[in-house]
Order: C-alpha cells, then structure tokens, then sequence
C-alpha cells in the first residue's frame, strides 16, 4: 500500500505535526513501508487466535472509588504559559 | 411525498461516582476552576489511568437492567482528536469491545401503547474539561474539573419513528439511571445530555436515508424541538431537489435551528486504537451476581407489577413508576386507600402532579403526604363526601389544615345523604322556580342542570349530586 503526498498532509495534520514540503516524499516512501509490513503480517492466518488487545496477558486491577487528590492547582498553573482566574488560557478556539 | 423519519438516540449519562474514572481527584460539580483537576486529568507527562471500580459497577448495573450481556472481557481504546478541553489529545473511551453489549427497553406512549426501544450497546468513557469563549481578552479559557469525569454513553437502536418517541425514550433512560442510581440526571449540569440521529425515508422504502448527527441537546423540550426541525430541514432540502449531508449540527434553542458544526474538512477521523495504558476490563459472573443483588425493582418490572397488582392502564402505570419516590408514594396511597387503585391513581396524577408541578415541588416534599391522600380517597368511596368536595378537601390539606376526616369534620363538609334534607331543598326551588318549571316541563331538557346546579348551591356542594338528579326527576313527574 502506498500513501501520496496528500496522504502524507492529512496525517500530519491530524497530527498537529507541521512538515517541511521537502521532506514529504521521504515520509511518504517510509509510511508507506510501514504499512507493507503490516500487510504482510496481514497475509498470516489467524484463524483461532484471540484477537490482542495488550501485550501483557493481565486483567486490568480496579481501584477503589476514593477521592485522595488534594487541590495543586497554584503548582499545576506554574507550567501554563498563561492563566487567569484559575483557568488555562489558550488561543481562542470556537466553532 | 409522505416522509417517514428514522431516529436514534446517543445519551451520556454522568456516572455519580466520588472520584474520576481514571484518577482520584474529586467530580463533585460547582467547584473554583481547575482545583479538581489533577496531574492525570490534565494529562502531564508520566502519569498513568487506574481504572474506577465504581464506574465498573455502574456500568454492569446499567447492562443488567436493560437484560444486555455485560462483557466478560472489554477494552479501552484511545480517541484522537485535538481540542484545548482535551489536554491529552484522545479521549480515553471504548471502540470495538464495549463493556455493555445489546440491550432494551419499553416506552409508554400516550396513546397508550408501548414500544420496545433497542439498546445497540453502552461504553465506558471519560469527560473533556469545558471551554470558556467569554470575557478573556479573545482567548479562551479552559477548565478542566469536568475533564475524566466517568460517562455511560448509551447509543440506542435506530428504532424511534416520531420526535415524542425519542422523548419519551430518553425520559424512560432518565428514569432508569436514577432508578438504579447510577447517574443524578441533572440536565442543566450536563449530567445527563444526548445526541439525536436523525434521518428521513420515503415511507414503505426500507433503507434508511443519510443522517445528520444533532448535538447539544440539553432537555427534553429542546430533543422534541430540534429534531422536529431537523425533519422540515431535511424534508425541504429532499423536495427541492438536494441531498442531505451526513454532518454533525448543533441546535441552537435559542433560534430553534440546527447548523452546520463541522466542515467537510474536519472529518471525523479518531484513529481509534487500544489504549496501551489500561489492560483489558475481566469482569466474571460472580462480580455480576454481586451486582445483580443491589439492583432494585426496575421500572418496567414496577410497571408490570403494578398493572397486574393495582389494575392501571400501561400509561397510568408507566406515569407513576416514572421515579421510585413517585411509585412508592402511590403504593403507600393506595394501601391507605383502602380498595381503591385506580381512584388513588387519578388523584395522584391528576390533582397532586398538578400542584406539584405548579409549586415546582418534587413527590418527596409533597404537603399532603401518601397516608392523607388515601385518607381522602377512602372518604370519597365510602360516599361521606362528593368527588366535587374532595377538591376543596384536598386544598385544605394542601394548606396544612390536617388529614381529611378532621377537615371534613370542622368544615361540615359531609354529604348529605338523607333523602328527606334533599327533598325539602328540591321542593324549595321548585316553588321559588315556577317559570323554569314550566319551561322544563314543556320539554326544555337544559334547564335540568340549572336545578341540580341550584341545589348544590343551596347544599353547599354536599349532596350527592346523582341522588339530586334522580330525586328531582320524581318530583317533577308529579307536577
């Protein structure tokens, strides 16, 4: 399977990545391989096997319905970049 | 070209655990922005999900109750998208193995009939923060309390055929997560909200036509509202010649419209995959049978019961087993009402819904409680008062007065049942009528109510209205 360079411009969009248009045919050519290894692996049956939803073969352990968190939120807004009256400022976003 | 219009149903219901679904910090609602939201709810770098076990039981509470198969094995998968409410960047939901399976449900309709609505499965999730366009000098500010907040999503069948069919649906799923107490319903917090599929099909043709996805759905006006929009939408574009798009539109209650949410650019593309974060869910049978002890009587269960056991309607049944407070009141009404259910039942649904719902009053803060509701009921079957006088009881006990023996007693609102009172009343208005007699007499039927209505007067509404109407019959034979 092979991806184009539009391809390529969606995935990264979706991505959030910004690319530079000289290296898109690179990306596209190893995305591409990628993908042919995974139709390869395609190509094996599996007839009778349990699909995997993780490598480990363990259950997930549940947790008791406790609140332990105490308020950091003074620590947490250290790292924005830019708050105000408690919340998270970002660049505006409406749809 | 007659329309057929196809909808499906997609409600979140916030689940009423403590904590979040994958961290420990607290979900109670109202709190100072961002003090609930913790290292993992704000998705910092080496932080990892640990799953609720509350959230688990909620969920398999809710796949009891609608007869679906909870899985013995599910799994969480990453949603991707971006959006600053998001901080990850995916919400941690499930895809392909959804921890409740195919389920259903009955509604009542009001013509009386049920329906049984189909359940297509219900997946563990967890909630975005809130975004704040306002007052931030063109930024928007984001909150993040609401963010890992756990939710049911339940995705109905597309099984509904009438804007009311979907409101009634999601009434009945209302009642249900508070009836096993899994979700506190408050719509104007969000805990309860949903998105409406809707499309449209010339009727007869089997496939269904192309949706468009409603969103931000708040009541259960607004559902009955917006998708009735969304028809006449879809019906215009259609009979002019056009298609409809599948796209996502948000309804504006304001203007009552949908509009476009989505660009085509935008496209929804998750790129869903297993969370590697979370092992898969294992829930065993005896976790389940655990679970299946807590589970009340559930609503259609109740309903049946109550058809069987007290006589009513399916409508009648379903209105009262709408919440377990109200279905508890009418039982303990009608057991004090002696043989009387169906009389209990008007009284409750009838008089009392009304004032309730005036003096925006719930079931539980009722003035009159159950007891004094049969009382009167009991006084009305055993003919001490009229259907007429138990209204103006009924106030009085509203207005604290006391139970109805007490204000039948010192207001003297007894009927009069004595045929002798009754006669000499008639006799009375008889004579001071003469014109009206004759009229009556010369075949004018009508004026009959005038002399009922002139007795009651005169009793003071106590005598039995059917014995008047008889007895004045007699008497004005003999003229």
């Amino acid at each position: 399977m092979s991806l184009d360079a539009d391809d390529v411009a969606k995935i990264a969009h979706l991505a959030r990545l910004e690319i530079s248009q000289d290296n898109v045919a690179e990306y596209a050519r190893n995305l591409s391989s990628i993908l042919d290894l995974v139709e390869q692996m395609s190509a094996v049956s599996t007839e009778g096997v349990e699909p995997m939803a993780h490598p480990l073969s363990l259950a997930q352990r549940l947790r008791p319905d406790v609140v332990t968190e105490t308020d950091q939120r003074d620590a947490f807004q250290h790292n924005g970049p830019q708050v105000e009256a408690g919340l998270y400022l970002v660049p505006k976003v409406i749809e | 070209m007659e329309w057929e219009v196809v909808i499906g149903l997609e409600i979140h219901a916030q689940l009423a655990t403590q904590s979040k679904i994958f961290s420990a910090a607290s979900t109670a609602y109202g709190a100072e922005p961002n003090t609930q939201a913790c290292a993992v709810d704000l998705g910092l770098p080496g932080v990892l999900p640990v799953l609720n076990e509350q959230a688990v039981v909620m969920a398999s509470r809710f796949g009891l109750a609608i007869g679906a198969q909870v899985a013995p094995r599910s799994v969480f998968a990453r949603k991707n998208y971006f959006y600053p409410d998001l901080p990850k960047g995916y919400q941690i939901s499930q895809f392909e193995l959804p921890i409740v399976g195919q389920g259903s449900i009955e509604i009542e309709l009001e013509d009386g009939s049920s329906k049984t609505i189909g359940i297509t499965r219900a997946h563990l999730e967890e909630d975005a923060g809130k975004s704040l366009h306002e007052d931030f000098h063109d930024m928007t500010g984001v909150d993040l309390n609401r963010a890992g907040t756990p939710l049911l999503e339940i995705v109905s069948e597309p099984d509904m055929r009438s804007p009311a069919e979907a409101v009634a649906y999601m009434k009945k799923i209302h009642s249900l997560v508070r009836y096993i107490e899994i979700c506190d319903g408050n719509m104007q917090e969000g805990s309860f909200r949903c998105d409406a599929n809707v499309s449209i099909r010339p009727k007869g043709q089997e496939e269904f036509g192309t949706r468009a996805e409603l969103k931000n759905i708040n009541s259960f006006r607004f559902v009955e509202k917006a998708i009735q929009y969304e028809i006449e939408r879809q019906i215009d574009v259609l009979e002019g010649g056009g298609e409809v798009v599948q796209e996502t539109r948000l309804y504006d209650s304001a203007k009552n419209e949908t509009r476009s949410m989505r660009s085509k650019e935008e496209a929804n593309d998750y790129r869903y995959f297993p969370d590697p974060d979370l092992l898969p869910l294992e829930v065993d049978a005896a976790f389940l049978e655990e679970v299946r002890k807590t589970l009340p009587e559930l609503p259609d269960e109740k309903k049946h019961r109550f058809m069987k056991e007290y006589g009513l309607s399916a409508y009648d049944a379903g209105v009262l087993t709408a919440s377990r407070e109200l279905a508890a009141y009418y039982e303990d009404a009608a057991s004090a009402g002696g043989d009387q259910p169906k009389l209990v039942a008007n009284w409750v649904s009838g008089e009392l819904a009304a004032l309730l719902n005036k003096n925006n009053l719930d079931i539980t803060e009722s003035p009159v409680s159950a007891a004094m509701l049969g009382g009167l009921v009991k006084r009305i079957a055993d003919e001490t008062i009229s259907g007429k006088i138990a209204k103006t009881v009924f106030e009085a006990m509203w207005n604290g007065e006391g139970d109805a023996d007490a204000i039948i007693e010192s207001k003297g609102l007894k009927q009069i049942t004595d045929t002798g009172a009754i006669e000499k009343v008639i006799d009375d208005i008889i004579a001071a009528n003469p014109a009206q007699v004759e009229q009556l007499l010369a075949g004018k039927d009508k004026l009959m109510g005038f002399f009922v209505g002139q007795v009651m007067k005169a009793t003071q509404g106590k005598a039995n209205p059917g014995q008047v109407n008889s007895l004045l019959r007699e008497k004005l034979k003999q003229k």
